[in-house]
């Protein structure tokens, strides 16, 4: 069964998925910080959406998808055009080179991200274990 | 997309004499107080005065410089003002000159902050100039930067491409006396940079090449050097090796060594080419266990026996452990010193970090927390990666 990205569903999915995962739960155990995914309009995706995970000491607490992304602050914002999600999550596109190229942008607390880049890494693995539906 | 980043490069006998067509009002020195009683900046100052610099110097940078020195030499540079900013040492007294930089440009920046994804404007206040005294760990041609958080026990492989020097000089005037155990494990820095840069995953056409010739200048020369420091065509061909392999490695990434030298450097302070050399033959082993192309054709160029693709790769492993044993450097964590009760009280903690390192998940074969841990035992007694 695949998932259409971005959307409730998929986000609910990539949350089992995370929590599942023993690397990520020793990785991310020092990792403070919840994400807005937001994904820009492009394709059959008419609109720009957007993903909450919260994400806290090697766990996902909660996921959905942001019917109004002003009703939260969170720690961190990666954004990107539909097109280079989904070239990260198909393994096209390293997702380290994908932000350091500006073709993900992100946002927040640096010194977090720079001492846990496995987290980073193991986060964006679970993304491309999820069967997905892409708009484009 | 990806990126190639070089400085201007100024090399050979008489380099220094270049700075004398920068023109600067106000310069700061960064180096090492052993590097100043060594009067190794006299001929730098002797430059400056001439021009009517004025010049301030900052050398209290330490081996495996800490966020705290950083913090420090980044103040006293918003006291003094520079318009350049030139680093004369190691790859220690580099990097934190390039720490330094970017908080006296943005003052009360988090240096753990430092990314190489934010844009950090900098040059708004100074130029940077890097003349490294040994060879090296190619900080005058990269955009990293390393730094030591002492309360962590944990080394940060941090960076941004606009800390990359505006100028490096490579004078051979300040790499002959450098001392046989540090030309040693300088230099297998410079080589483990070279095979990394080749091998991880961002390796790519444009540092290709420049990692294989630096590759085959550290084999060819770091023993003559080694052997004879009073050896001028070795040093000033070791000297250009390393810059060479920040070049090749800076503009790819570095790999799985350098995730455990980190680590490593970080819990026992080790000096940081000795780190990553200890784990280099195991951590090709270990990559060439699942992908072992790109190391067979290093081998090949490197005139290496040559069987099946993961035989000419593992006769990588055996040239550099040849290679340590003809330079006195230690092959094992217990050669180095480390008792078994210690290696024992610090597995956990040097399993984390490698895990966390920034350079880890550049490798083309990433281990899990099990696979890091035989890692670590298997470079502790010295065996030979089977897995």
């Amino acid at each position: 069964m695949s998932f259409p990205f971005p959307s409730d569903a998929w986000v609910e999915a990539m949350m089992e998925e995370l929590n599942r995962s023993d690397v990520y739960k020793d990785v991310a155990r020092n990792w403070e910080g919840d994400f807005y995914f937001v994904i820009e309009a492009g394709g059959k995706l008419a609109k720009e959406a957007t993903l909450y995970m919260d994400l806290w000491h090697g766990k996902c607490r909660d996921a959905y998808e942001v019917s109004d992304p002003d009703t939260r602050k969170p720690a961190f914002r990666l954004s990107g055009p539909i097109v280079n999600w989904k070239r990260v999550m198909t393994k096209q596109l390293d997702p380290m080179q994908a932000m350091m190229t500006g073709q993900l942008k992100l946002k927040g607390n640096m010194a977090m991200v720079m001492k846990n880049v496995r987290a980073a890494k193991e986060l964006v693995e679970c993304c491309t274990r999820i069967p997905t539906d892409f708009p484009i | 997309m990806w990126f190639f980043s070089s400085p201007r490069i100024v090399f050979g006998e008489g380099a220094l004499g270049y700075l004398d067509t920068i023109d600067s009002k106000r310069a700061c020195i960064v180096t090492d107080a052993n590097l100043v009683s060594l009067g190794y900046i006299n001929n730098l100052r002797e430059i400056l005065t001439s021009k009517g610099t004025e010049i301030d110097v900052i050398d209290q940078v330490e081996s495996d410089p800490s966020i705290e020195t950083v913090k420090a030499g980044g103040g006293h540079m918003l006291e003094f003002e520079p318009d350049l900013i030139i680093a004369i040492g190691g790859g220690s007294v580099i990097d934190a000159a390039k720490g330094m930089w970017v908080l006296y440009e943005h003052p009360g920046f988090n240096p753990e902050s430092i990314n190489p994804i934010d844009e950090l404007k900098l040059r708004v206040k100074a130029h940077f100039v890097a003349i490294p005294t040994t060879a090296g760990s190619g900080s005058e041609t990269t955009w990293a930067i390393v730094l030591t958080n002492h309360s962590e026990r944990r080394k940060l492989g941090l960076g941004n491409r606009e800390v990359i020097p505006d100028l490096a000089i490579l004078d051979p005037e300040f790499i002959s006396d450098l001392p046989q155990n540090i030309t040693a494990e300088t230099g297998l820095d410079a080589l483990t940079h070279a095979v990394e840069g080749y091998t991880c995953t961002f390796a790519n056409d444009f540092c290709d090449g420049l990692c294989l010739q630096a590759a085959q200048l550290v084999f060819d020369y770091l023993p003559r050097c080694f052997h004879d420091g009073q050896d001028m065509e070795a040093r000033t061909h070791l000297q250009n090796a390393a810059a060479i392999a920040g070049l090749g490695f800076g503009n790819s990434m570095a790999a799985l060594a350098h995730g455990m030298g980190h680590a490593l450097g970080g819990t026992f302070h080790f000096p940081h080419g000795r780190s990553v050399a200890i784990f280099l033959p195991y951590t090709i082993e270990y990559c060439a266990y699942t992908n072992s192309a790109r190391y067979a054709i290093l081998a090949r160029f490197l005139g290496l026996k040559v069987g099946s693709e993961r035989e000419t790769a593992s006769s990588l492993a055996e040239a550099i452990r040849q290679l340590e044993r003809e330079i006195k450097q230690p092959l094992t964590l217990s050669d180095a010193g480390i008792t078994k009760d210690l290696f024992k009280h610090e597995l956990e903690h040097l399993i984390f970090n490698a895990m966390n390192d920034t350079q880890t998940i550049m490798s083309t074969r990433i281990p899990d927390e099990a696979d890091l841990r035989r890692l670590f035992q298997y470079a502790f007694i010295g065996k030979k990666v089977d897995f």
